[in-house]
Protein backbone atom coordinates (compact mmCIF):
# COMPACT_ATOMS: atom_id res chain seq x y z
CA UNK A 1 0.00 0.00 0.00
CA UNK A 2 1.16 3.35 -0.89
CA UNK A 3 -0.34 6.66 0.55
CA UNK A 4 -1.59 9.01 -1.60
CA UNK A 5 -2.56 12.72 -1.23
CA UNK A 6 -4.71 15.00 -3.59
CA UNK A 7 -6.91 17.27 -4.36
CA UNK A 8 -10.21 16.71 -5.82
CA UNK A 9 -12.76 18.35 -7.13
CA UNK A 10 -11.39 21.04 -4.78
CA UNK A 11 -11.48 19.05 -1.69
CA UNK A 12 -8.16 17.21 -0.12
CA UNK A 13 -8.70 13.74 0.29
CA UNK A 14 -5.82 11.01 1.58
CA UNK A 15 -5.72 7.29 1.05
CA UNK A 16 -3.50 4.03 1.27
CA UNK A 17 -3.99 2.82 -2.28
CA UNK A 18 -2.63 -0.35 -3.86
CA UNK A 19 0.33 0.90 -6.60
CA UNK A 20 -2.01 -0.69 -9.33
CA UNK A 21 -4.76 0.99 -8.83
CA UNK A 22 -5.85 3.40 -11.74
CA UNK A 23 -6.96 6.85 -11.29
CA UNK A 24 -10.40 6.30 -12.91
CA UNK A 25 -10.89 3.51 -10.01
CA UNK A 26 -9.67 5.41 -6.89
CA UNK A 27 -12.02 8.01 -8.27
CA UNK A 28 -14.90 5.79 -8.95
CA UNK A 29 -14.57 3.10 -6.62
CA UNK A 30 -12.81 4.85 -3.78
CA UNK A 31 -14.32 8.50 -3.70
CA UNK A 32 -17.53 7.06 -5.30
CA UNK A 33 -17.37 10.03 -8.18
CA UNK A 34 -18.98 7.51 -10.29
CA UNK A 35 -19.10 10.96 -12.88
CA UNK A 36 -16.09 9.40 -14.96
CA UNK A 37 -17.05 6.65 -16.82
CA UNK A 38 -14.63 4.14 -18.15
CA UNK A 39 -15.65 3.20 -21.97
CA UNK A 40 -12.83 0.78 -22.95
CA UNK A 41 -9.75 -1.36 -22.13
CA UNK A 42 -7.54 0.50 -24.72
CA UNK A 43 -7.39 3.70 -23.30
CA UNK A 44 -8.61 4.55 -26.85
CA UNK A 45 -12.47 6.25 -25.74
CA UNK A 46 -11.27 9.17 -23.95
CA UNK A 47 -15.15 8.66 -21.41
CA UNK A 48 -12.52 8.60 -18.65
CA UNK A 49 -10.98 12.16 -19.24
CA UNK A 50 -10.17 14.24 -16.46
CA UNK A 51 -8.03 16.66 -15.56
CA UNK A 52 -4.82 16.29 -13.82
CA UNK A 53 -2.77 19.26 -12.26
CA UNK A 54 -4.50 21.74 -15.37
CA UNK A 55 -4.22 19.35 -18.08
CA UNK A 56 -6.05 16.63 -19.72
CA UNK A 57 -5.60 12.92 -19.30
CA UNK A 58 -7.22 9.28 -19.54
CA UNK A 59 -7.25 8.60 -15.77
CA UNK A 60 -7.29 4.75 -17.21
CA UNK A 61 -4.16 5.08 -18.71
CA UNK A 62 -2.94 6.96 -15.26
CA UNK A 63 -1.84 5.46 -11.61
CA UNK A 64 -3.14 6.68 -8.51
CA UNK A 65 0.09 7.37 -7.00
CA UNK A 66 1.10 8.83 -10.06
CA UNK A 67 -1.70 11.34 -9.16
CA UNK A 68 -0.10 11.48 -5.71
CA UNK A 69 0.48 15.51 -4.82
CA UNK A 70 -1.46 16.53 -7.91
CA UNK A 71 -5.00 18.46 -8.82
CA UNK A 72 -7.40 16.40 -10.28
CA UNK A 73 -10.80 17.77 -12.03
CA UNK A 74 -13.55 15.62 -12.78
CA UNK A 75 -17.05 16.39 -14.48
CA UNK A 76 -18.33 16.60 -11.04
CA UNK A 77 -16.05 19.35 -10.56
CA UNK A 78 -17.01 21.55 -13.14
CA UNK A 79 -20.06 23.02 -11.97
CA UNK A 80 -19.63 26.03 -9.83
CA UNK A 81 -22.29 26.84 -7.54
CA UNK A 82 -24.90 25.13 -8.44
CA UNK A 83 -24.14 27.14 -11.73
CA UNK A 84 -23.53 24.55 -15.11
CA UNK A 85 -20.02 25.38 -16.33
CA UNK A 86 -20.38 27.15 -20.12
CA UNK A 87 -19.26 24.22 -21.95
CA UNK A 88 -21.97 21.93 -20.31
CA UNK A 89 -25.03 24.40 -20.99
CA UNK A 90 -23.51 24.63 -24.40
CA UNK A 91 -23.89 20.68 -24.44
CA UNK A 92 -27.22 21.14 -23.00
CA UNK A 93 -28.14 24.11 -25.53
CA UNK A 94 -26.95 22.02 -28.46
CA UNK A 95 -27.78 19.06 -27.99
CA UNK A 96 -24.39 17.85 -27.86
CA UNK A 97 -25.35 13.83 -26.42
CA UNK A 98 -27.57 11.17 -26.92
CA UNK A 99 -26.66 8.34 -24.76
CA UNK A 100 -25.05 10.41 -22.58
CA UNK A 101 -22.21 8.35 -22.18
CA UNK A 102 -18.62 9.79 -23.98
CA UNK A 103 -20.31 13.23 -22.85
CA UNK A 104 -18.25 13.33 -19.59
CA UNK A 105 -15.13 12.69 -21.33
CA UNK A 106 -16.49 14.89 -24.30
CA UNK A 107 -16.95 18.03 -21.77
CA UNK A 108 -13.63 17.84 -19.96
CA UNK A 109 -11.56 17.60 -23.30
CA UNK A 110 -13.64 20.28 -24.59
CA UNK A 111 -12.53 22.60 -21.80
CA UNK A 112 -9.12 21.97 -22.18
CA UNK A 113 -9.26 22.62 -26.21
CA UNK A 114 -10.63 25.95 -25.52
CA UNK A 115 -8.06 26.79 -22.52
CA UNK A 116 -5.66 26.14 -25.36
CA UNK A 117 -7.67 27.86 -28.08
CA UNK A 118 -10.03 29.93 -27.65
CA UNK A 119 -11.56 30.16 -30.78
CA UNK A 120 -11.11 27.18 -32.83
CA UNK A 121 -11.91 26.32 -36.02
CA UNK A 122 -14.39 23.71 -36.58
CA UNK A 123 -11.27 21.82 -37.94
CA UNK A 124 -9.43 22.29 -34.97
CA UNK A 125 -12.57 21.10 -32.71
CA UNK A 126 -12.52 18.13 -34.43
CA UNK A 127 -8.52 17.44 -34.11
CA UNK A 128 -8.71 18.59 -30.64
CA UNK A 129 -11.58 15.62 -29.23
CA UNK A 130 -9.90 13.15 -31.59
CA UNK A 131 -8.98 10.93 -28.41
CA UNK A 132 -13.06 10.82 -28.01
CA UNK A 133 -15.16 8.38 -29.39
CA UNK A 134 -18.62 8.37 -29.46
CA UNK A 135 -20.30 5.48 -30.39
CA UNK A 136 -23.71 7.25 -31.05
CA UNK A 137 -21.79 8.92 -33.60
CA UNK A 138 -22.96 12.46 -32.43
CA UNK A 139 -19.80 14.41 -32.83
CA UNK A 140 -21.90 16.98 -35.24
CA UNK A 141 -23.60 18.42 -32.41
CA UNK A 142 -20.39 17.58 -30.23
CA UNK A 143 -18.69 20.26 -32.21
CA UNK A 144 -22.01 22.48 -32.74
CA UNK A 145 -21.60 22.67 -28.65
CA UNK A 146 -17.83 23.55 -28.83
CA UNK A 147 -18.54 26.16 -30.93
CA UNK A 148 -21.55 27.86 -29.10
CA UNK A 149 -19.33 27.68 -25.85
CA UNK A 150 -17.02 29.18 -27.50
CA UNK A 151 -19.06 32.59 -28.35
CA UNK A 152 -18.78 31.59 -31.74
CA UNK A 153 -21.50 30.68 -34.22
CA UNK A 154 -22.50 27.47 -35.26
CA UNK A 155 -21.80 25.98 -38.84
CA UNK A 156 -24.93 24.84 -39.58
CA UNK B 1 -8.48 -4.81 -16.97
CA UNK B 2 -5.74 -3.96 -14.00
CA UNK B 3 -2.19 -4.41 -13.76
CA UNK B 4 -1.26 -7.59 -11.33
CA UNK B 5 0.49 -5.99 -8.34
CA UNK B 6 3.29 -4.45 -8.16
CA UNK B 7 5.54 -2.83 -5.47
CA UNK B 8 6.38 1.24 -6.64
CA UNK B 9 9.16 3.63 -6.41
CA UNK B 10 9.06 7.54 -7.19
CA UNK B 11 12.93 8.29 -6.74
CA UNK B 12 13.81 11.63 -6.90
CA UNK B 13 17.00 11.68 -8.84
CA UNK B 14 18.35 9.88 -11.18
CA UNK B 15 21.05 8.06 -9.28
CA UNK B 16 18.17 7.01 -7.00
CA UNK B 17 16.12 5.39 -9.65
CA UNK B 18 19.81 3.57 -10.63
CA UNK B 19 19.92 2.38 -7.74
CA UNK B 20 16.59 1.37 -7.62
CA UNK B 21 17.02 -0.38 -11.26
CA UNK B 22 20.48 -2.14 -9.90
CA UNK B 23 18.21 -3.78 -6.99
CA UNK B 24 16.12 -5.59 -8.75
CA UNK B 25 17.16 -5.84 -12.41
CA UNK B 26 14.69 -8.09 -14.03
CA UNK B 27 12.17 -7.74 -12.22
CA UNK B 28 11.77 -4.09 -12.39
CA UNK B 29 9.74 -1.75 -15.06
CA UNK B 30 10.60 2.14 -15.27
CA UNK B 31 7.36 3.70 -15.88
CA UNK B 32 7.58 7.29 -17.61
CA UNK B 33 4.38 8.53 -18.66
CA UNK B 34 2.56 5.44 -18.97
CA UNK B 35 0.64 5.60 -21.85
CA UNK B 36 2.57 2.37 -23.77
CA UNK B 37 3.44 0.61 -20.19
CA UNK B 38 0.22 0.94 -18.58
CA UNK B 39 -1.73 -0.37 -21.76
CA UNK B 40 0.71 -3.54 -21.68
CA UNK B 41 0.18 -4.17 -18.18
CA UNK B 42 -2.99 -3.86 -18.04
CA UNK B 43 -3.68 -6.59 -20.44
CA UNK B 44 -1.16 -8.33 -18.53
CA UNK B 45 1.08 -9.08 -20.84
CA UNK B 46 4.10 -7.84 -18.92
CA UNK B 47 4.01 -8.33 -14.71
CA UNK B 48 6.96 -6.21 -13.40
CA UNK B 49 6.90 -6.51 -9.17
CA UNK B 50 8.34 -3.10 -9.07
CA UNK B 51 7.91 -0.26 -11.11
CA UNK B 52 10.01 2.41 -11.18
CA UNK B 53 8.52 6.10 -11.88
CA UNK B 54 10.50 8.77 -13.24
CA UNK B 55 8.07 11.07 -13.39
CA UNK B 56 9.73 13.03 -10.17
CA UNK B 57 12.79 13.59 -11.46
CA UNK B 58 12.90 17.43 -12.01
CA UNK B 59 15.90 17.03 -13.99
CA UNK B 60 14.84 15.15 -16.73
CA UNK B 61 12.03 17.42 -17.95
CA UNK B 62 12.78 20.75 -20.71
CA UNK B 63 14.37 21.74 -23.96
CA UNK B 64 17.64 23.66 -23.43
CA UNK B 65 20.07 25.28 -25.88
CA UNK B 66 23.70 23.71 -25.92
CA UNK B 67 25.81 25.77 -28.89
CA UNK B 68 25.18 23.55 -32.34
CA UNK B 69 22.21 21.49 -30.30
CA UNK B 70 19.22 21.18 -28.32
CA UNK B 71 18.61 18.88 -25.48
CA UNK B 72 14.76 17.37 -24.77
CA UNK B 73 14.77 16.23 -21.36
CA UNK B 74 13.51 12.64 -21.39
CA UNK B 75 10.68 13.07 -19.10
CA UNK B 76 9.27 16.49 -21.08
CA UNK B 77 5.79 15.55 -22.41
CA UNK B 78 4.97 15.64 -25.95
CA UNK B 79 2.55 18.46 -25.82
CA UNK B 80 5.54 20.79 -24.43
CA UNK B 81 8.18 19.64 -27.18
CA UNK B 82 5.47 20.67 -29.34
CA UNK B 83 4.93 23.89 -28.25
CA UNK B 84 8.43 24.84 -27.39
CA UNK B 85 9.96 27.41 -28.85
CA UNK B 86 13.68 26.11 -29.01
CA UNK B 87 12.21 22.86 -30.80
CA UNK B 88 10.16 24.88 -33.49
CA UNK B 89 13.13 27.26 -34.41
CA UNK B 90 15.57 24.42 -34.38
CA UNK B 91 14.17 21.17 -35.35
CA UNK B 92 10.91 21.86 -36.47
CA UNK B 93 10.52 18.62 -37.95
CA UNK B 94 9.48 17.09 -34.17
CA UNK B 95 7.24 19.37 -33.73
CA UNK B 96 5.87 18.66 -36.93
CA UNK B 97 5.58 14.83 -35.96
CA UNK B 98 4.52 15.53 -32.23
CA UNK B 99 1.17 16.75 -34.00
CA UNK B 100 0.21 13.87 -35.27
CA UNK B 101 1.06 11.96 -32.58
CA UNK B 102 -1.73 9.69 -30.98
CA UNK B 103 -4.31 12.73 -29.22
CA UNK B 104 -4.10 15.55 -27.16
CA UNK B 105 -5.02 13.53 -23.53
CA UNK B 106 -1.73 10.99 -24.54
CA UNK B 107 0.23 13.96 -25.73
CA UNK B 108 -0.24 15.55 -22.09
CA UNK B 109 1.45 12.46 -20.84
CA UNK B 110 3.74 10.57 -22.89
CA UNK B 111 6.98 11.48 -23.13
CA UNK B 112 9.62 12.41 -25.72
CA UNK B 113 12.22 9.79 -24.12
CA UNK B 114 9.42 6.85 -23.26
CA UNK B 115 8.21 7.13 -26.96
CA UNK B 116 11.88 6.53 -28.17
CA UNK B 117 12.91 4.29 -25.29
CA UNK B 118 9.50 1.95 -26.06
CA UNK B 119 10.97 1.46 -29.74
CA UNK B 120 7.51 1.05 -31.34
CA UNK B 121 8.56 0.58 -34.88
CA UNK B 122 5.13 2.58 -35.44
CA UNK B 123 5.92 5.59 -33.57
CA UNK B 124 5.91 9.04 -35.10
CA UNK B 125 9.00 10.15 -33.02
CA UNK B 126 11.61 7.53 -34.40
CA UNK B 127 12.00 8.77 -38.28
CA UNK B 128 12.03 12.31 -37.25
CA UNK B 129 14.86 11.97 -34.34
CA UNK B 130 17.05 9.29 -37.11
CA UNK B 131 16.79 11.92 -39.75
CA UNK B 132 18.03 15.07 -37.77
CA UNK B 133 20.96 12.84 -36.78
CA UNK B 134 19.88 13.22 -33.08
CA UNK B 135 22.09 11.11 -30.32
CA UNK B 136 20.82 9.83 -26.91
CA UNK B 137 22.41 10.10 -23.68
CA UNK B 138 21.80 7.14 -21.49
CA UNK B 139 23.42 6.74 -17.76
CA UNK B 140 23.75 3.78 -15.72
CA UNK B 141 25.83 3.08 -12.83
CA UNK B 142 29.21 3.33 -14.83
CA UNK B 143 28.19 7.12 -15.80
CA UNK B 144 27.05 8.22 -19.13
CA UNK B 145 27.15 7.54 -22.40
CA UNK B 146 26.62 8.69 -26.06
CA UNK B 147 24.67 6.63 -28.51
CA UNK B 148 24.11 7.36 -32.08
CA UNK B 149 20.43 7.93 -33.73
CA UNK B 150 21.54 5.24 -36.39
CA UNK B 151 22.80 2.95 -33.21
CA UNK B 152 19.83 3.10 -30.64
CA UNK B 153 17.35 1.45 -32.56
CA UNK B 154 18.47 -2.17 -32.61
CA UNK B 155 14.72 -4.00 -32.94
CA UNK B 156 11.40 -4.43 -32.67
CA UNK B 157 10.73 -2.59 -29.48
CA UNK B 158 14.61 -2.96 -28.54
CA UNK B 159 17.13 -0.29 -27.87
CA UNK B 160 20.44 0.14 -26.99
CA UNK B 161 19.54 1.08 -23.73
CA UNK B 162 20.94 -1.62 -20.94
CA UNK B 163 18.53 -3.17 -18.20
CA UNK B 164 20.50 -1.14 -16.09
CA UNK B 165 20.76 2.05 -18.09
CA UNK B 166 17.98 5.23 -18.08
CA UNK B 167 17.53 7.72 -20.99
CA UNK B 168 18.12 10.68 -19.65
CA UNK B 169 18.28 13.22 -22.69
CA UNK B 170 18.33 13.23 -26.14
CA UNK B 171 20.85 16.11 -28.43
CA UNK B 172 19.42 17.08 -31.36
CA UNK B 173 21.65 18.76 -33.76
CA UNK B 174 20.19 22.33 -35.06
CA UNK B 175 18.56 22.52 -38.40
CA UNK B 176 17.73 25.95 -37.70
CA UNK B 177 15.92 27.54 -40.69
CA UNK B 178 15.24 24.27 -42.26
CA UNK B 179 11.62 23.57 -43.97
CA UNK B 180 10.21 20.84 -42.72
CA UNK B 181 6.63 17.77 -42.78
CA UNK B 182 5.38 15.01 -41.27
CA UNK B 183 3.10 13.09 -43.22
CA UNK B 184 1.36 10.15 -41.62
CA UNK B 185 -0.75 7.61 -43.50
CA UNK B 186 -3.66 6.49 -41.20
CA UNK B 187 -7.20 4.75 -42.55
CA UNK B 188 -8.60 6.56 -39.83
CA UNK B 189 -8.23 9.32 -37.28
CA UNK B 190 -6.09 8.28 -34.57
CA UNK B 191 -3.95 5.59 -35.47
CA UNK B 192 -0.86 4.45 -35.82
CA UNK B 193 0.95 5.50 -39.73
CA UNK B 194 0.62 2.46 -41.96
CA UNK B 195 3.42 4.51 -43.38
CA UNK B 196 4.74 7.63 -42.37
CA UNK B 197 7.57 10.09 -43.81
CA UNK B 198 9.47 12.76 -41.23
CA UNK B 199 11.32 14.73 -44.44
CA UNK B 200 13.45 18.34 -43.64
CA UNK B 201 15.12 20.17 -46.01
CA UNK B 202 17.37 23.02 -46.75
CA UNK B 203 16.16 25.25 -49.61
CA UNK B 204 18.47 27.45 -50.93
CA UNK B 205 17.18 29.58 -54.63
CA UNK B 206 14.33 27.37 -55.08
CA UNK B 207 17.09 24.74 -54.62
CA UNK B 208 16.84 21.92 -52.43
CA UNK B 209 20.49 21.97 -51.13
CA UNK B 210 19.86 19.24 -48.15
CA UNK B 211 17.41 16.45 -47.20
CA UNK B 212 17.07 14.51 -44.61
CA UNK B 213 14.43 11.48 -45.15
CA UNK B 214 13.00 9.26 -42.14
CA UNK B 215 11.01 6.31 -42.42
CA UNK B 216 8.41 5.28 -40.01
CA UNK B 217 6.75 1.55 -39.83
CA UNK B 218 9.15 0.53 -43.29
CA UNK B 219 10.99 -1.90 -40.98
CA UNK B 220 11.80 -3.09 -37.45
CA UNK B 221 13.01 -0.28 -36.83
CA UNK B 222 12.88 3.77 -38.10
CA UNK B 223 15.30 4.07 -41.21
CA UNK B 224 16.94 6.87 -42.76
CA UNK B 225 16.09 7.07 -46.62
CA UNK B 226 19.60 7.92 -47.80
CA UNK B 227 19.04 7.32 -51.23
CA UNK B 228 16.31 10.06 -51.92
CA UNK B 229 18.50 12.04 -49.37
CA UNK B 230 21.58 11.95 -52.13
CA UNK B 231 19.11 11.99 -55.44
CA UNK B 232 17.49 15.29 -53.79
CA UNK B 233 20.68 17.04 -53.45
CA UNK B 234 21.40 20.17 -55.53
CA UNK B 235 17.39 19.45 -57.61
CA UNK B 236 14.92 22.01 -58.18
CA UNK B 237 11.67 21.93 -55.38
CA UNK B 238 9.74 20.67 -58.39
CA UNK B 239 7.17 18.42 -58.30
CA UNK B 240 8.60 16.25 -61.55
CA UNK B 241 12.60 16.57 -59.95
CA UNK B 242 10.74 15.41 -56.31
CA UNK B 243 9.06 12.82 -57.57
CA UNK B 244 12.15 10.82 -59.26
CA UNK B 245 14.20 11.05 -56.26
CA UNK B 246 11.11 10.01 -53.93
CA UNK B 247 11.33 6.92 -55.74
CA UNK B 248 14.56 5.73 -54.40
CA UNK B 249 12.40 5.57 -50.64
CA UNK B 250 11.75 1.98 -50.65
CA UNK B 251 15.56 1.13 -50.87
CA UNK B 252 16.80 -1.25 -48.77
CA UNK B 253 13.42 -1.42 -46.78
CA UNK B 254 11.63 -4.18 -44.87
CA UNK B 255 8.22 -3.22 -44.25
CA UNK B 256 5.80 -5.49 -42.53
CA UNK B 257 3.03 -7.05 -44.19
CA UNK B 258 -0.79 -7.00 -41.76
CA UNK B 259 -3.95 -6.21 -42.41
CA UNK B 260 -3.65 -2.41 -43.34
CA UNK B 261 -1.40 -3.51 -46.02
CA UNK B 262 1.29 -5.67 -47.52
CA UNK B 263 4.48 -4.92 -47.94
CA UNK B 264 4.52 -4.43 -51.82
CA UNK B 265 1.60 -1.77 -50.82
CA UNK B 266 3.98 -0.24 -48.25
CA UNK B 267 6.89 0.04 -50.73
CA UNK B 268 4.18 2.22 -53.38
CA UNK B 269 2.71 3.87 -50.25
CA UNK B 270 6.29 4.96 -49.20
CA UNK B 271 7.65 6.71 -52.48
CA UNK B 272 4.18 8.47 -52.86
CA UNK B 273 3.92 9.64 -49.25
CA UNK B 274 8.07 10.77 -49.33
CA UNK B 275 6.90 13.03 -52.14
CA UNK B 276 4.49 14.81 -50.44
CA UNK B 277 6.92 15.13 -47.74
CA UNK B 278 9.48 16.46 -49.16
CA UNK B 279 7.53 19.01 -51.34
CA UNK B 280 5.44 20.07 -48.44
CA UNK B 281 8.84 20.73 -46.59
CA UNK B 282 10.08 22.52 -49.45
CA UNK B 283 7.00 24.93 -49.55
CA UNK B 284 7.87 26.32 -45.82
C1 LIG C 1 -4.47 5.83 -27.27
C2 LIG C 1 -3.01 5.93 -27.60
C3 LIG C 1 -2.62 6.30 -28.88
C4 LIG C 1 -1.27 6.42 -29.20
N1 LIG C 1 -0.95 6.81 -30.47
C5 LIG C 1 0.35 6.97 -30.79
C6 LIG C 1 0.73 7.41 -32.10
O1 LIG C 1 -0.11 7.67 -32.95
N2 LIG C 1 2.05 7.54 -32.37
C7 LIG C 1 3.02 7.27 -31.43
O2 LIG C 1 4.21 7.43 -31.72
N3 LIG C 1 2.70 6.88 -30.19
C8 LIG C 1 1.40 6.72 -29.84
N4 LIG C 1 1.08 6.30 -28.57
C9 LIG C 1 2.16 5.99 -27.59
C10 LIG C 1 2.72 7.25 -26.99
O3 LIG C 1 3.63 7.82 -27.88
C11 LIG C 1 3.43 7.01 -25.68
O4 LIG C 1 3.49 8.23 -25.01
C12 LIG C 1 4.87 6.59 -25.77
O5 LIG C 1 4.99 5.51 -26.65
C13 LIG C 1 5.40 6.14 -24.44
O6 LIG C 1 5.82 7.24 -23.67
P1 LIG C 1 5.60 7.21 -22.11
O7 LIG C 1 6.33 8.36 -21.55
O8 LIG C 1 4.18 7.13 -21.82
O9 LIG C 1 6.40 5.88 -21.70
P2 LIG C 1 5.97 4.64 -20.81
O10 LIG C 1 4.74 4.01 -21.31
O11 LIG C 1 6.00 5.00 -19.39
O12 LIG C 1 7.22 3.68 -21.11
C14 LIG C 1 7.36 3.02 -22.35
C15 LIG C 1 8.56 2.05 -22.27
O13 LIG C 1 9.79 2.74 -22.26
C16 LIG C 1 10.52 2.49 -21.06
N5 LIG C 1 11.08 3.79 -20.67
C17 LIG C 1 10.36 4.95 -20.58
N6 LIG C 1 11.18 5.98 -20.29
C18 LIG C 1 12.43 5.47 -20.19
C19 LIG C 1 13.70 6.07 -19.92
N7 LIG C 1 13.83 7.39 -19.71
N8 LIG C 1 14.80 5.26 -19.89
C20 LIG C 1 14.67 3.92 -20.14
N9 LIG C 1 13.49 3.32 -20.40
C21 LIG C 1 12.38 4.07 -20.43
C22 LIG C 1 9.53 1.90 -20.10
O14 LIG C 1 10.14 1.01 -19.19
C23 LIG C 1 8.57 1.18 -21.02
O15 LIG C 1 9.06 -0.07 -21.36
C24 LIG C 1 -0.27 6.16 -28.22
C25 LIG C 1 -0.64 5.78 -26.93
C26 LIG C 1 -2.02 5.66 -26.61
C27 LIG C 1 -2.40 5.25 -25.22
S1 LIG D 1 -11.83 4.33 -20.51
FE1 LIG D 1 -10.09 5.58 -20.55
S2 LIG D 1 -9.81 5.86 -22.67
FE2 LIG D 1 -11.46 4.49 -22.64
S1 LIG E 1 -23.66 10.16 -26.92
FE1 LIG E 1 -23.63 8.00 -26.84
S2 LIG E 1 -21.51 7.58 -26.94
FE2 LIG E 1 -21.59 9.66 -27.35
Amino acid sequence: MTRISLTVDGAAVSDDVEPRMLLVQYLRERLGKTGTVIGCDTSNCGACTVHLDGTSVKSCNVLAVQADGGEVTTIEGLAQDGQLHPVQEAFRECHGLQCGFCTPGMIMQSVDLLKENPKPSEEEIRLGLEGNLCRCTGYHNIVRAVQHASGQGVTS
Amino acid sequence: MIPAQFDYVAPTSVEDALAALAEHGDDAKIIAGGQSLLPVLRMRLNAPEIVIDLGRIDSLRGVRDDGDAIVIGAMTPHSVVGADPLVNEHALLIARAVEHLADAQVRHRGTFGGALAHADPAGDLGAPVRALGASFVIQGAGGTRTVSADDFFVDLFETAIGDDEILTAVRVPKHTGWGAHYEKFVRVAHQWPIVAVAATVRVEGGAIAEARIGLTNMGSTPLRATAVEAALAGQPATEDAVRAAAAHAAERTSPPSDLNGDADYRRHLATVITRRAVLAAAGG
